[in-house]
């Protein structure tokens, strides 16, 4: 007889190794998806223990109590509780455990306790802790608690083995069903009671070595120095955007040879026609110019996921509190907003460790302003074909100064956008509070960075694929047809219906100093970014023949002035190109309403920056 | 208006300097002008550690106002504003 799937989820404080346990368990054999309603990954992957059984476990987010103060406590909460809707309620909780640091989560532990819920408590980082030189009584701890425990070394593996068999045991024992769930939220004095509780357990069951992590306070010495930290953190940030204009060169460049190569394959063998320009035109030039920006993708995401590894991340938000504080926003938002330097996405949806709603609504309304790893692309291809590589003050590269500049542009606004809205929108503005647990340093695990960085590049290639593929299709359409009539002078493209819509917008745009060739570039350029510089890509290929499409950075140079080339860099800064981040917003704020006023708002100030940017060039001699 | 024994040496956290380090009296949170309601302030300090008898000691102060401060409660580190110390009775 076939065993029911059984369910199992992992519910921990946060930073206690939930995430690397559930890739222990479920190696790729996991799907991510959506809480229905909120935006909230739903990690669900699947195993089969030793006696066969086919278990589903859950990753929850992690959590000090089940109170629920945040949306992502509330996910935490609802599924322990059986409350969400088309959840199955967990037929054993994995409570895990950080080793070292016990306390919060033992007090956790005894609150899951009334949930009435089969439970096993995962000594996880049990190597640190051994080596740290704490020691845990387990038998004894799993007599005081009343619930099984195992230890186990999350991100070597360690402790599964132990652990599998004990879920089978629990699954086993069928007779002892689940207890009645009599959680309710605890009162002040109900949790000072569990905390006290907690503490005597561990210290019956627990020994901690005298001294604190020595590794973590030294760094700490340097890194949370009030002067010297920041100057760290910014000397960090800065190191991230020249890596991202240096380091990736050679293997752009390698990249973009191959394509040059690839469609140069195509021109040679297939006939002149229709379909020689398709795959030359549209899909080659036009694709593979995004994907040339992989490396730098990759770089930007490798920085980010190997500084939130090592425990950097909740330093940063420490340093930046109260400076952030100044333009309205909360000391949690930094995190969120640096995860937005990768793609505004992902960092929209982390505001939800925002508890504050005010507090979570300006982070979200700034992250698009964050330049994420989509502009990237653009402002290469305009940096390199307008700004001279020159070295600057000895070792600076003129190219990633002016980089620098655009992210610095990036920032700034945001700030002031926030300092805006408190300043305006939110006036009776009382500042919630900033409480973060700062974990102990780790050595980030490069298997789990190479996962992150894997799974980012892929979602970058399949939205090469899939979105910036159509996309290009219609642009090689629009810019295609109808054909030249015969006897016709110039360039086929300047009959064809992308002319006829460029041209339709181009008066709105001439201010700005767009041509109608950007102007048919921003408008799929709304889906994403990046779009743009394909798209400007397969316009120019058409209209250039094939020394065009070699090099669209050139025939950028000849065809645009200075002072175009700075306005659209500009724009790029604060236009909402991106409707995935839009859609992404509608859903985290619940409304079309709080879209609408980032939409418009980024579109005011993309024009107005564009529009002044422009005319100050143009009066300097640069148009 | 029990202690006046300890009133000597007994202070809220959030005045406290970097390197301070003494034990958990009790929770006021009447005391700090938070945004949070007291009993959910009382609530989320417990969460983190900050209970009656607790050792605690201040490890780092931010930049501006010596604000945020990074607190080594037992053996976990808690980054929190002083105004929300203010809360938290030591000595
Ligand atoms: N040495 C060691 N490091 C571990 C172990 N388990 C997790 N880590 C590290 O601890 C850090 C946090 O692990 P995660 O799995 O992301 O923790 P989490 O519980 O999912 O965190 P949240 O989702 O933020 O609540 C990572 O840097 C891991 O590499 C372990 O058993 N030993
Ligand atoms: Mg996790």
């Amino acid at each position: 007889m076939e065993a029911p799937l059984l369910h199992l989820a992992l519910v921990g404080t946060p930073n206690s190794g939930k995430t690397s346990l559930f890739n222990a368990l479920t190696g790729s054999r996991q799907k991510v998806a959506n809480y229905p309603g909120v935006t909230v990954e739903r990690k669900e992957g699947f195993f089969v223990t030793p006696a066969g059984r086919q278990v589903s476990l859950v990753d929850l987010p992690g959590t000090y109590s089940l109170r629920g103060r945040s949306p992502d406590e509330e996910i935490t909460r609802d599924m322990v509780l059986g409350r969400t809707p088309g959840e199955a309620v967990p037929d054993l909780i994995l409570c895990v455990a950080d080793a070292t640091n016990l306390r919060l989560t033992i007090r956790l532990l005894l609150e899951l306790k009334n949930t009435g819920r089969p439970m096993m408590l995962v000594l996880n980082m049990f190597d640190i802790a051994a080596r740290r030189g704490v020691s845990v009584d387990v038998p004894k701890l799993s007599e005081a608690l009343g619930v099984p425990v195992v230890t186990s070394i999350a991100v070597r593996k360690g402790g599964i083995a132990e652990l599998l068999r004990r879920t089978d045991e629990i699954a086993a024992q069928e007779q002892t069903p689940a207890g009645p769930n009599r959680w309710q939220p605890l009162t002040a004095s109900q949790l000072r009671a569990t905390q006290r509780e907690a503490d005597r357990i561990i210290n019956s069951a627990v020994t901690l070595p005298a001294k604190p992590d020595t590794w973590t306070a030294q760094i700490d010495a340097v890194v949370l120095h009030p002067v010297a930290g920041l100057f760290i953190l910014a000397l960090i940030l800065f190191l991230m955007f020249q890596a991202v204009f240096a380091w990736a060169q050679p293997l752009m460049e390698l990249l973009s040879s191959a394509f040059d190569a690839l469609g140069q394959f195509v021109h040679d063998t297939l006939p002149e026609g229709l379909l020689q320009s398709f795959l030359q035109n549209g899909v080659i030039s036009g694709v593979g110019s995004v994907i040339v920006f992989l490396p730098q993708i990759i770089i930007i995401f490798l920085f980010i996921l190997l500084l939130e590894d090592f425990g950097y991340m909740a330093r940063a938000a420490f340093l930046m509190d109260r400076i952030m504080g100044g333009a309205g926003l909360h000391g949690r938002a930094f995190i969120p907003l640096l995860s937005s330097f990768a793609c505004a996405i992902p960092g929209i949806m982390a505001t939800r460790v925002i508890d504050n709603r005010r507090d979570r609504l300006t982070t979200i309304l700034i992250a698009p302003l964050m330049t994420c790893s989509a502009r990237i692309p653009v402002y290469t291809l305009i940096i390199s074909a307008f700004i001279p590589d020159r070295d600057v003050w000895g070792w600076f590269n003129l190219r990633g100064l002016v980089l620098f500049g655009l992210y610095a542009a990036g920032i700034t606004s945001a700030l002031g956008v926030s300092f805006l809205v408190k300043f305006f929108m939110l006036r009776d503005y009382a500042p919630a509070p900033f409480m973060l647990e700062l974990p102990d340093y780790k050595l980030p695990r490069l298997k789990s960075i190479a996962i992150g960085v894997y799974t980012r590049a892929k979602m970058f290639l399949q939205r090469a694929g899939t979105t910036i593929f159509s996309m290009m299709v219609l642009i090689w359409f629009l810019a295609s047809f109808p054909t030249a009539p015969a006897g016709a002078e110039g360039p086929a493209i300047n009959y064809s219906l992308a002319a006829i819509i460029g041209k339709a917008i181009e008066p709105l745009l001439a201010p700005l100093g767009f041509n109608w060739q950007i102007a048919v570039a921003l408008i799929p350029g709304m889906a994403a970014r990046e779009v743009a510089v394909a798209a400007l890509g397969t316009v120019y290929a058409i209209e250039g023949g094939k020394e065009a499409a070699d090099q669209i950075g050139h025939v950028l140079a000849t065809k645009w002035s200075l002072a175009t080339a700075l306005s659209l860099l500009v724009w790029y800064i604060f236009a909402p190109q991106c409707a995935s981040t839009l859609a992404v917003i509608r859903r985290e704020t619940g409304g079309w309403r709080w879209m609408a006023v980032t939409f418009f708002y980024m579109l005011a100030l993309a024009y107005l920056a564009s529009l002044a940017t422009y005319n100050i060039a143009v009066a300097l001699g640069a148009g | 208006m029990s202690e006046q024994t300890d009133i000597r040496t007994s202070q809220p956290l959030g005045l406290a300097k970097r390197g301070y380090s003494g034990v958990i009296q009790r929770l006021a949170v009447a005391d700090a002008a938070s945004a949070l309601a007291g009993h959910e302030l009382e609530s989320r300090l417990i969460e983190l550690g900050f209970v009656e008898g607790a050792r605690v000691e201040v490890l780092h102060e931010g930049i501006v106002g010596r604000d945020p401060i990074a607190v080594r409660v037992e053996n976990v580190t808690i980054a929190l504003r002083r105004r929300e110390a203010m809360a938290i009775i030591v000595a």
